[in-house]
């Protein structure tokens, strides 16, 4: 037990870190920009009305303080650092007065669901998959399985979303590809709800795993077809014990602890994909929320959501590498 | 060198599938050198065009010719995607290489900080880049920084391959023969971990690309510069499939999937090859 809370506690501080280093690079990077906030949002604004010369100076003078721009570097960075803790990244330009951290959460839960039941069919079905192709090597199904995932996996997640939006949208339009619910659909906790977003989700899921499946499988199936080769599974069939038990608890388990530490290292990965999904779904999530910011320089928005995202993809690697001790005991013993 | 190339193409069904494709694209990549129009001009061709003994690929609604469009737009992106694997081996070699053989707490320290790249997800911090360069981020600007974050995962197979050079013989005979750290590194060490240098050498091509396509269709990239990405950009910002242009999406999605699907097989087939079990097995022996 000790062991393992020494292990937590370095992946903690692990944790901290990339939080730390990943928002300290989000800081530099719009503080090194040649492009000033203040004006930028100025520029937007005197855009779409006639403002007077009074109130386009007043209002530099209030965005100037609103982004604290006027003062020192370090000063910037602590104020900054201080905001995002009391979780206050201000409002929002593209639904004022919305604070941009309210925005986030609104879309977190599209994001989050889609992403974690995704991650978890893909994980699941590729390793399985993969595991029973690298134990029955002749199965003619899960070779043909094989071919098309791989052929599948190294396409960039835009193009299959692209593929299977053209496929259901013009060729064969049984499931809606577009929006997380139906227009007649009240929100909340009702059976119709659910069932709508359930319907809506499918597509993107789809895409999703599709593009997963591939890395899963051919890694499982490398990883097996070299532990069938090991010593204890030849004795382990000699010994006469149960296929499923030799395949299930002495092979795959086995195989699943790098894997386990690989799906630590995709998930950032799969997040982006995610993003990809969601905007060519028009679903409500974080990734549709960034590029609407961006498109419309709301500058609070973009830098909440870039934040959440980064905290969020620690987040879930850590939790990820907390479970891996479950299944591999040696690291519980270090 | 030329004996392992003719030895995987005899005996790698997979690595001569995918230098066949990957061979034709960049053929057709290279034939924009000879292009007769500037593919950043529009409105040179009739628009709308479908594919014809004149214009082999059609032309889009912006009045340029398909095929010279494509074939710039596939040279742009294949050289971005090596600029960024050229960059991101350089340093996943030297970190890997360095941790692996000095150890202690420089290794502590690389891997800490390999272990935050790996953990920071890119695609935010790309947007965000844009977000604030707008117009002043080039290709060669966003491949310098999708090679600050393409490194860490290559840098940690290099680690683990220089780990188990360290305790060989011939490390310590360099060491005794009065070799520097550097030379050690570089002239004994780094041959062998060249393959997997080219095998996550098309994986991180693969990657940037992908990562390139993304954020030019979302109009995140200089879009006057013609890439993969940007081309689908201009075809779906004027709704290509709902005015029936097709060819002005089906076309540059295929030569995609050739191009990824190549590249794949290739880093695949050469993953096998640096394991020698799997190759003996495919010899017949």
């Amino acid at each position: 037990m000790q062991g393992y809370l020494w292990f937590a506690a370095k992946r903690f501080v692990q944790l901290l870190a990339v939080i730390f280093f990943g928002v300290s690079a989000m800081f530099v990077v719009t503080y090194l920009s040649p492009i000033d906030p203040v004006e930028q949002v100025l520029g937007r604004l005197s855009a779409r009305s006639n403002l007077s010369p009074e109130a386009i100076a007043a209002t530099r003078l209030a965005l100037t303080e609103m982004f604290g721009t006027d003062q020192p570097v370090l000063t910037q960075y602590v104020n900054f650092w201080s905001r995002l803790l009391r979780g206050d990244l201000g409002a929002s330009l593209m639904a004022f007065p919305t604070p941009a951290m309210e925005l986030v959460l609104r879309a977190l839960p599209w994001t989050l669901g889609l992403l974690l039941t995704s991650t978890a069919i893909t994980f699941v079905v590729g390793n399985l998959a993969g595991g029973l192709a690298g134990y029955f090597q002749n199965s003619r199904l899960l070779k043909a399985f094989g071919i098309v995932t791989m052929g599948l996996q190294p396409i960039p997640y835009y193009i299959v979303a692209f593929i299977i939006l053209i496929v259901f949208g013009y060729l064969w339009p049984v499931l809606p590809i577009s929006g997380g619910f139906a227009m007649d659909v009240r929100p909340g906790w009702t059976l119709p709800f659910i069932l709508s977003v359930l319907q809506h989700s499918l597509l993107p899921a789809l895409s999703l795993v599709l593009v997963g499946l591939g890395g899963w499988f051919i890694g499982m199936r490398a990883l097996v077809s070299n532990i069938v080769t090991e010593d204890y599974v030849t004795y382990a069939e000699l010994a006469g014990v149960r296929r499923d038990t030799i395949v299930g608890d002495y092979v795959i388990r086995n195989a699943l602890v790098p894997q386990v530490t690989a799906l630590a290292m995709v998930i950032g990965g799969v997040f982006s994909g995610t993003v990809i999904t969601e905007q060519v779904f028009n679903y409500p999530g974080m990734g549709s929320l960034l590029v609407d910011a961006v498109n419309a320089g709301d500058y609070s928005t973009v830098l909440a959501v870039c934040t959440i995202s980064i905290a969020a993809v620690a987040l879930a690697i850590f939790i990820v590498d907390l479970l891996h001790p479950l299944l591999d005991p040696r690291v519980r013993a270090e | 060198m030329f004996a392992v190339l003719r030895d995987l193409i005899r005996y790698n069904a997979e690595f001569t599938i995918g230098l066949i494709l990957v061979g034709i694209v960049a053929i057709f990549a290279a034939l924009s050198f000879f292009s007769p129009v500037d593919p950043t001009q529009i409105y040179l061709a009739i628009p709308d065009q479908p594919p014809s003994a004149q214009y082999w690929f059609g032309t889009n609604s912006r009045g340029q010719d398909m095929f010279w469009q494509l074939s710039a737009a596939f040279k742009n992106s294949l050289l971005f995607g090596i600029t960024v694997a050229v960059l991101s081996r350089i340093i996943s070699i030297a970190v890997g290489l360095a941790a692996g053989y000095l150890g202690g707490w420089v290794d502590r320290v690389l891997m800490f900080i390999n272990d935050i790249f790996v953990a920071v997800p890119i695609f935010p911090i790309l947007v965000l880049f844009y977000f604030v360069l707008r117009n002043h981020m080039d290709s060669f600007t966003m491949a310098l920084i999708m090679a600050c974050f393409g490194w860490p995962f290559d840098a940690r197979l290099i680690r683990s391959v220089a780990l188990g050079l360290k305790h060989r013989e011939f490390t310590r005979h360099a060491v005794f023969a009065g070799m520097s750290t550097r030379k050690v590194l570089l002239e004994e060490h780094l041959p062998y971990v060249m393959p997997i240098v080219f095998s996550t050498f098309m994986n991180n091509m693969l990657w940037s690309i992908g990562m390139e396509v993304t954020l030019a269709v979302l109009g995140f990239t200089n879009i006057n510069n013609p890439t993969i990405g940007t081309v689908l950009y201009w075809a779906n910002s004027h709704s290509a499939m709902v005015v029936g242009v097709w060819w002005w999406v089906v076309i540059p999605v295929i030569l995609i999937v050739i191009t990824f699907v190549g590249l794949f097989l290739l880093a695949v087939s050469m993953n096998e090859y640096i394991d020698p079990r799997s190759r003996l097995r495919r010899m017949g022996a």
